[in-house]
């Protein structure tokens, strides 16, 4: 089966398609017309039209990497107990929409028996979006497939239940780009150590102008090494973030013992409230420790109890805090407050205490 | 496949435990499945996936593959440590448009499990976090065969590189009484606009287009998106008082006031002595946390439209940035009003292809050259809804003042005319 320029075949640029044709009915009967939702119970939404029609939704959490007959065997649920429709949440859930509520129980039933865990929805930690790790990226510090795994083994009680003050997402990043994105709560690789350059492959891999161009702090110059081309590190200057990899394989960042774990918290995209909120440092230095990463989840599993127990409703992690000051929060969760937590980037004068508004 | 299947104790730990497991999935893959092309992948992909477990260390290096007539949408890559696992040694991922919202009937998603079962690993992700669907695992020639078959039944590749990205959008109208706009028809207006940048990577680097129907921004938009739109309305919230007193009688006053009126950040609601809600519109800022506690009682308002924010991204180069408000509200009604929408897009995506560095986001780009350059160059005039509050700092030259006055007050004549109009 040789490609030969010939008979290559054209791209047809269709672009993303439209989702309508693949809408429940009663959905597309209803588009723009809904009034108001009920959450019956966890993993179960039921929404109401002004025309008078109801469609519930059952959500449940996945392994995300689906292997065809995986897929396949959430296809025949969905036609054996829902309508043949299906949508996917941002983060991965997959959710069946039925246009009548008897369909609800068979179909939870039906989820379980197979394994997946119906929940998700309304005051859950909802399923941790995360990114390709080991399994797939070029670059990353760590797995991200696993480590959610071993994570949603202990934290599934709160994914099954709405026992939280307000949903908590949960994020995975495998480096500092990440794309596992802003979350409640967010378990990021950061390195620690420079990158260890491989003098000999440099010249021929890398395009030396563009990589000394990405490094946020202006730490990396070109230099003859050994009489080849090749760049070095201003090891003072480097804050690890590991931007010169990807364009620079040569710079090896990954470190199996030095590139760690550090938990951040707060991050909200929601304005309810206050206004979309970015991610704060709590915890480093975890270590990355597969195949279960038992500390990360245990520093998590703190974040939570104490959040549950004394955040008010509906307030988010970042709300929660904002009201109890931080302080507290290293009181509460007993994580230790350190020089690393006091932002130096540019702009972080804004982030520091200019008032006597302390809590004594 | 190869000889004997690799050990993988290290991964047989995720096995255990209640949630579902992938290596579970991808063992099926390698022990189950009637190819044998297959399970040569799944067996060599867990041990390389082993390998890193042991050395904490990742193995896949990047390199270029696309498909005939493109020049991205797949993430390639090339194993380093094939000669161990050699039939996962080319293991790209097909970056996929889904349908906007992410809706499917079982039967497409069959048919996009049978193409990839015959083309690729078995292994695909309902959805990566840009948005695509990530076909996890094939070769470079398959790549094609599997790009050729779906595309025959109306799939696309998504971006990938230096270009514009697959777009998202929430759910919205489909099934939420919050939305504000047609979410589902702006994504792919938007998007569709721009297949040639989605498929040739030509730009400084990636922009992302993201469309959340309310405030709530479940699409994480203003965090993640260098052009998000976001459903808002500018009349009057919607009461439906009965349902207040409804509520109120159910849960307490109390529990009202403290869940709604004191969470209010403008401080423009109150609860009256007769349970009834009162609201200082003027003063509200949409911000959705009284319409997600009372979805019954409250609905945005009829005169509903977008707001545009530019510039979201994440830490690399420069640190985190926010979208900012480029657009306070416009409509979103008509084909003229998508026609601007996607006109604006048009421009802000020519002026930063012009003006950006190499490998620098639109956000990025307007935090060097400043706000307003930014604005000047795209034809877009400024407003006090796109600051938090005006300079702190002294050190500006401001000897066009009487002009930019001028400007603002021709502006506000301009407005009038049209209201009254």
């Amino acid at each position: 089966m040789a490609l030969s320029l010939e008979n290559m075949r054209r791209p047809i640029e269709s672009g993303c398609p439209d989702g309508m044709q693949y809408m429940h009915p009663v959905m597309v009967k209803n588009f723009g017309q809904w009034k108001y939702h009920e959450h019956p119970r966890p993993g179960v939404l039921v929404h109401y039209a002004h025309s008078g029609d109801a469609i519930w939704t059952v959500k449940a959490g996945t392994q995300r990497i689906l292997d065809v007959y995986t897929l396949r065997k959430l296809c025949d649920i969905g036609d054996k107990y829902a309508d043949g429709h299906i949508h996917f949440t941002i983060r991965s859930n997959i959710e069946y929409m039925v246009s009548e509520e008897a369909k609800v129980e068979p179909l939870i039933e039906a989820l379980e028996k197979e394994g997946f865990v119906v929940g998700g929805t309304g005051n859950s930690v909802a399923f941790i979006s995360h990114t390709q790790g080991w399994l797939h990226c070029d670059i990353p510090g760590t797995d991200a497939s696993g480590v959610v795994k071993a994570m949603m083994d202990e934290l599934i009680d709160e994914f099954k239940n709405c026992r939280m003050p307000n949903r908590v997402h949960i994020t995975t990043s495998c480096c500092q780009i990440n794309c596992g994105g802003q979350g409640d709560i967010a378990i990021n690789v950061q390195h620690t150590k420079p990158p260890k350059i491989n003098h000999d492959l440099v010249a021929n891999v890398c395009e030396r102008p563009s990589v000394v161009a990405r490094c946020p702090v202006a730490a990396i110059r070109p230099a003859m090494v050994n009489g080849k081309p090749s760049l070095e590190v201003d090891e003072k200057k480097c804050i690890c973030c590991g931007a010169c990899y990807p364009p620079c394989p040569p710079m090896q960042i990954n470190d199996p013992e030095h590139s760690k774990l550090a938990i951040w918290v707060g991050g909200n995209h929601s304005n309810a409230r206050s206004k979309p909120s970015f991610q704060k440092l709590v915890a480093g230095g975890v270590p990355n420790n597969p195949p279960r990463w038992p500390e990360a989840t245990a520093i998590v599993k703190k974040i939570l109890q104490a959040y549950q127990q004394d955040a008010r409703d509906w307030e988010r992690v970042n709300d929660w805090i904002e009201r109890i000051g931080w302080p507290r929060f290293f009181e509460l969760t007993g994580l230790p407050f350190t020089k690393y937590h006091i932002d130096n980037w540019r702009g972080s004068r804004k982030s520091l205490n200019s008032s006597t508004y302390i809590r004594l | 496949m190869s000889d004997s299947k690799h050990n993988t104790p290290m991964l047989d730990e995720l096995e255990n435990g209640p949630w579902p497991s992938f290596i579970s999935g991808i063992k099926r893959l390698r022990d189950d499945h009637p190819d044998g092309r297959i399970n040569g992948i799944a067996n060599d992909l867990l041990g390389q996936l082993e390998h890193s477990y042991e050395t904490r260390k990742g193995y896949w290096k990047g390199g270029t593959v696309s498909v005939f007539g493109y020049g991205g949408g797949i993430i390639p890559r090339f194993s380093e440590v094939g000669k161990q696992f050699p039939d996962s040694k080319e293991f790209h991922t097909l970056r996929v448009q889904p349908p906007a919202g992410n809706h499917y009937t079982t039967d497409m998603l069959r048919q996009l499990g049978d193409s990839w079962e015959k083309w690729g690993s078995g292994l695909v992700t309902f959805h990566g976090q840009t948005g695509n669907i990530m076909f996890i695992g094939t070769s470079t020639e398959n790549t094609q065969h599997f790009f050729d078959e779906i595309n025959d039944y109306g799939f696309d590749l998504g971006g990938a590189g230096p270009c514009v990205r697959t777009a998202m959008s929430c759910i919205g109208a489909a099934r939420c009484e919050q939305s504000c706009t047609n979410e589902h028809r702006l994504h792919r207006e938007l998007v569709n606009n721009f297949t040639d940048d989605v498929h040739r990577p030509a730009l400084p680097y990636k922009f992302k287009f993201k469309v959340s129907g309310c405030p709530n921004d479940c699409m994480n938009s203003i965090e993640r998106a260098d052009f998000a739109v976001i459903g808002t309305w500018r009349d009057d919230i919607k009461v439906d008082q009965a349902e207040v007193a409804n509520y109120v009688n159910e849960k307490g006053r109390q529990h009202v006031i403290d869940n709604v009126i004191t969470r209010c950040p403008t401080n423009c609601m109150s609860l009256t002595n007769d349970d009834k809600l009162e609201i200082d519109n003027r003063n509200c800022v949409k911000c959705m946390h009284c319409l997600n506690v009372m979805n019954k009682s409250l609905s945005p308002g009829d005169d509903k439209g977008v707001s545009i924010l530019i510039g979201g991204k994440r830490t690399l180069k420069i640190g985190d940035l926010m979208g900012t408000v480029v657009v306070p509200f416009m409509k979103l009604d008509n084909d003229d009003d998508y026609e601007r929408i996607v006109e604006m897009a048009e421009e802000i995506i020519d002026f930063w292809a012009e003006n950006g560095l190499e490998h620098e986001r639109c956000g990025e780009m307007i935090e060097r050259i400043g706000l307003v350059n930014f604005l000047e160059g795209v034809g877009i005039e400024v407003d006090p809804n796109m600051i938090s509050h005006p300079r702190e700092s002294s050190y500006v030259r401001m000897d066009g003042w009487d002009e930019e006055a001028e400007k603002w007050f021709d502006r506000q004549r301009e407005a009038k005319q049209a209201a009254a109009s």
